[in-house]
């Protein structure tokens, strides 16, 4: 009882704190912040004082299996649905903003909804909401069953799992009330900052304590890389994040740094979390989840220590290639350019690892939908793998710098590798955590890979044909010696481009959606969908016969 | 694996059944880079070679430089002229490192959807500019530019600018205690036509002080952005800074 007491009165009066300092707020979004957070810590007060088992009944709403008493599953639950649910939110998003830069009427005229705002919604919404999500969940589910130990500090692990989504709804709303730091993908200001940074310590806590509780002699390959992952993101986080609010009650800070250091400790960052967001943690989903699909060992052990080594330590450098020919000292420059050179090699030594182990099991392809996801996110990630070493050099970049080549490369890395593998790991957990004999239906499973990959090669080619367009149009020279080209042309020549770019969109949401479905109704525990097998033989009669006619 | 490490140099296996010495191993690993290359920006001379005129910007610039922030214009605009011929010619000299030296934070953008805007300022008439921010297909009919008419319904109500400027002070701007105490008055100086805006451009060289937005009866969110854009690329005299490159060679730096 005197706990119970001791908690709800410590909720409460962290809701009479945020909701001083929504009353002392600076600026209206500091308000709405705060608002925000008081309304979280009032819910969580009014529900710690309730007598209900809150969580109990979300359990059974949500048809979670009890507690089997080996691993401690519920919130890598939580981190499927959060998943499926901010990835179809990001995507919309996505969609919407493309449809803006063919149809500018989309922007409604409102500042809300303006692509300026909408853009970084988007970039989080993929990135740290669907793929943070996806990371989380799936380290929780996979560092308790490589070390054979349950999750070290389950309140804690509650916490990050909630603590995380604060963050991101906090950044979101954020971005649409103009709270923003103005550097892409660190967009978030020094409040939500700090609390992202307090999250992080729990999740490396609960990572960490779970590797020491391990009843296994070595640390799995996968858990180096979530181990690389979280430890990283944190370094790079709070050091380019270092700024100076203007009031300690308003949203406004400025930057520690400026101009030339504050770009390439911004391209640190950006680039690294790309990394180490985007590939090392998806890498450690790929060590686990592809050989336990396909049933066979990780093909080369040598190869994953090599790869892992070289990767983490060659990324770091590969930042400024997104400043070539900018005011940052040349050899900075060069810095970049030849180590994203070097970096194709770990790159592949990784996509190799994944793909050879399913030597001996390569008819798979055929028969499993998911092993099929999992091999076009592989393919996907040595495509982008190769491309983004070719558009780090200096003179490929003169050329796609600028342009939609690039958020063509980026798709092709997020839709193919990060997507397909998180979509394939998602329909690898369901039925596991759920208890269920198999997905609701394969079938379906087999028309989302259809969509998304159709979606991603209209995505990936029409942005190609963009890029390399601007490119072109922008330095085109006339007999004269004038440009030819006025801005506004090439603007209006990119219309089809983006039309088909939202196309890709489209396609790739709709297969989205259709995941939501399959992984609803497997949630359900509904029927299996009556469906043709995958990987049936089709049965003929006619056939059914000795082949050498029998005398009579 | 059972390899045990008999005359090995290195056994990778102790890393991988100690989680503290993988973790340390990992992190000594990617902080090399940062290291090799971010750390030396902040003591190498000649990383920021020193330009004429440049200046931190007046309160109703950085204003709207905060503006353009929060409604996210970097997604889409450049402020980084490369130098290529076809960009010099189209936006002009390309950019030098100490023009953005007082930018916290650095705006160069990753991406045109626009054109760059490192040296947009004098370019067009500030009605040009309002009437574009209003409507952008008024002016160029194959903009796909979201509209921004709030701005100039909205009046600038910064909350202090003072603060403003100290925290921008506390990061390195070399703002004097008298340009931070008369912060919220030069604001407003800048944007009325008919205020003494002398001490104001005593106190910054090139301030460009008048009504932007055509509504002289208030000061506007607009007034503020259009300000901004005015004097982007204008405080340098790049010319003369072509001298100081030639003087840099020759001194063999």
């Amino acid at each position: 009882m005197e706990q119970l007491v001791w908690k709800t009165g410590g909720w409460f009066a962290l809701a009479t704190l945020a909701f001083l300092a929504m009353l002392g707020a600076a600026d209206f979004g500091f308000a709405v912040h705060m608002a925000i957070v008081c309304a979280a810590a009032l819910a969580v007060a009014v529900l710690t004082m309730r007598r209900a088992d809150y969580e109990g009944i979300a359990r059974g709403w949500l048809k979670m299996p009890a507690d089997q008493g080996v691993y401690d599953d519920d919130p890598i639950r939580w981190g499927v649905i959060a998943t499926v649910f901010w990835g179809l939110a990001g995507l919309l998003a996505g969609l919407y903003i493309a449809l803006q830069l063919a149809f500018p009427a989309l922007n409604l005229g409102l500042e809300y909804t303006s692509f300026g705002r909408l853009r970084p919604l988007h970039t989080s919404a993929v990135i740290f909401a669907f793929g943070g999500n996806a990371l989380i969940a799936t380290s929780f589910y996979v560092v308790q069953r490589t070390c054979r130990a349950r999750l070290a500090f389950p309140a804690l692990a509650r916490f990050v799992f909630w603590g995380y989504q604060l963050f991101i709804v906090l950044a979101a709303t954020g971005y649409l009330l103009g709270i923003t730091e103005g550097r892409e993908y660190a967009e978030p200001e020094w409040y939500v900052d700090l609390w992202l940074t307090i999250v992080w310590v729990a999740y490396l806590l609960v990572f960490g304590g779970t590797v020491l509780r391990r009843r296994e002699p070595h640390i799995y390959v996968a858990n180096w890389f979530y181990l690389s992952f979280i430890l990283t993101i944190a370094m790079l986080h709070i050091v380019n994040n270092l700024s100076m609010p203007v009031s300690w009650l308003g949203s406004k800070s400025y930057s520690a740094f400026a101009g030339v250091q504050d770009a390439l400790t911004q391209w640190w960052y950006g680039h690294n979390a790309v990394g180490f967001f985007l590939t090392a943690g998806f890498l450690a989903m790929m060590y686990y989840f592809v050989p336990k699909q396909a049933e066979r060992p990780v093909y080369s052990y040598r190869l994953s220590i090599i790869h892992f080594w070289s990767l983490i330590f060659l990324y770091i450098w590969a930042g400024p290639h997104h400043l070539h020919y900018t005011a940052l000292p040349d050899w900075a420059q060069t810095f970049g350019m030849v180590f994203s050179i070097m970096l194709w090699m770990p790159s592949w030594g990784g996509m190799i690892n994944g793909l050879m182990t399913l030597n001996g099991a390569w008819d798979r392809i055929r028969t499993d939908p998911i092993i099929r996801m999992m091999v076009m996110a592989l393919a996907f990630y040595g495509m982008s793998t190769f491309e983004g070493p070719m558009m780090s050099v200096k003179t490929v970049n003169s050329l796609s710098h600028y342009t939609d080549w690039t958020i063509g490369h980026v798709h092709s890395g997020a839709l193919g590798w990060n997507g397909l593998i998180t979509f394939a790991c998602l329909y690898y957990l369901t039925p596991r955590l759920w208890k269920r004999e198999r997905l609701y239906s394969l079938r379906l499973v087999n028309w989302h890979f259809w969509l998304a990959t159709v979606g991603i090669v209209l995505y990936a080619a029409s942005m190609w044909v963009a890029g390399i367009m601007e490119g072109l149009m922008w330095r085109e020279y006339g007999a004269d010696g004038y440009l030819v080209y006025a801005f506004s042309e090439v603007v209006k020549a990119t219309f089809p481009l983006y039309l088909i770019r939202a196309a890709g969109g489209l396609l790739y949401l709709t297969g989205a959606v259709i995941m939501a479905w399959n992984i609803g109704r497997t949630i359900a525990g509904s029927p299996l969908r009556e469906e043709k097998p995958m990987n049936d033989a089709a049965y003929d009669a006619a056939a059914d016969r000795p082949l050498i006619a029998q005398p009579a | 694996m059972e390899t045990k490490a008999k005359g090995k140099l290195f056994d990778h296996g102790r890393l991988e059944r100690n989680v503290s010495l993988l973790g340390i191993a990992a992190l000594i690993v990617v902080a090399i880079g940062g290291i090799v290359e971010i750390a030396p920006l902040f003591w190498i001379d000649n990383t920021i070679e020193k330009v004429e005129g440049m200046r931190p910007y007046t309160p109703l610039e950085l204003a709207g430089r905060n503006i353009y922030i929060r409604e996210g214009c970097y997604n889409c605009h450049s402020q980084m002229i490369r130098p290529f011929r076809d960009e010099t010619e189209r936006y002009g000299h390309y950019s030098l490192a100490a023009e953005s030296m007082f930018d916290h934070p650095f705006q160069w953008g990753s991406k045109r959807t626009g054109p760059d805007l490192a040296r947009v300022g004098g370019k067009y008439s500030d009605e040009w500019h309002v009437q574009h921010l209003k409507d952008p297909r008024a002016v160029v009919p194959e903009s796909i530019m979201p509209t921004y008419a709030f701005l100039s319904e909205r009046e600038l109500k910064p909350a202090d600018m003072r603060k403003d400027l100290t925290a921008l002070n506390d990061v390195g701007v070399p703002y004097t205690k008298d340009d931070i105490a008369k912060a919220n008055d030069d604001l407003k100086a800048q944007a009325d036509p008919d205020a003494d805006s002398s001490d104001l451009i005593k106190r910054y060289p090139k301030a460009q002080a008048r009504d932007f937005d055509g509504n002289p009866g208030k000061v506007t969110e607009m007034d503020a952005l259009v300000a901004y854009l005015q004097m982007l690329g204008t405080l340098v005299d790049v010319e003369s800074a072509r001298p100081q490159e030639t003087l840099s060679k020759e001194s063999g730096q």
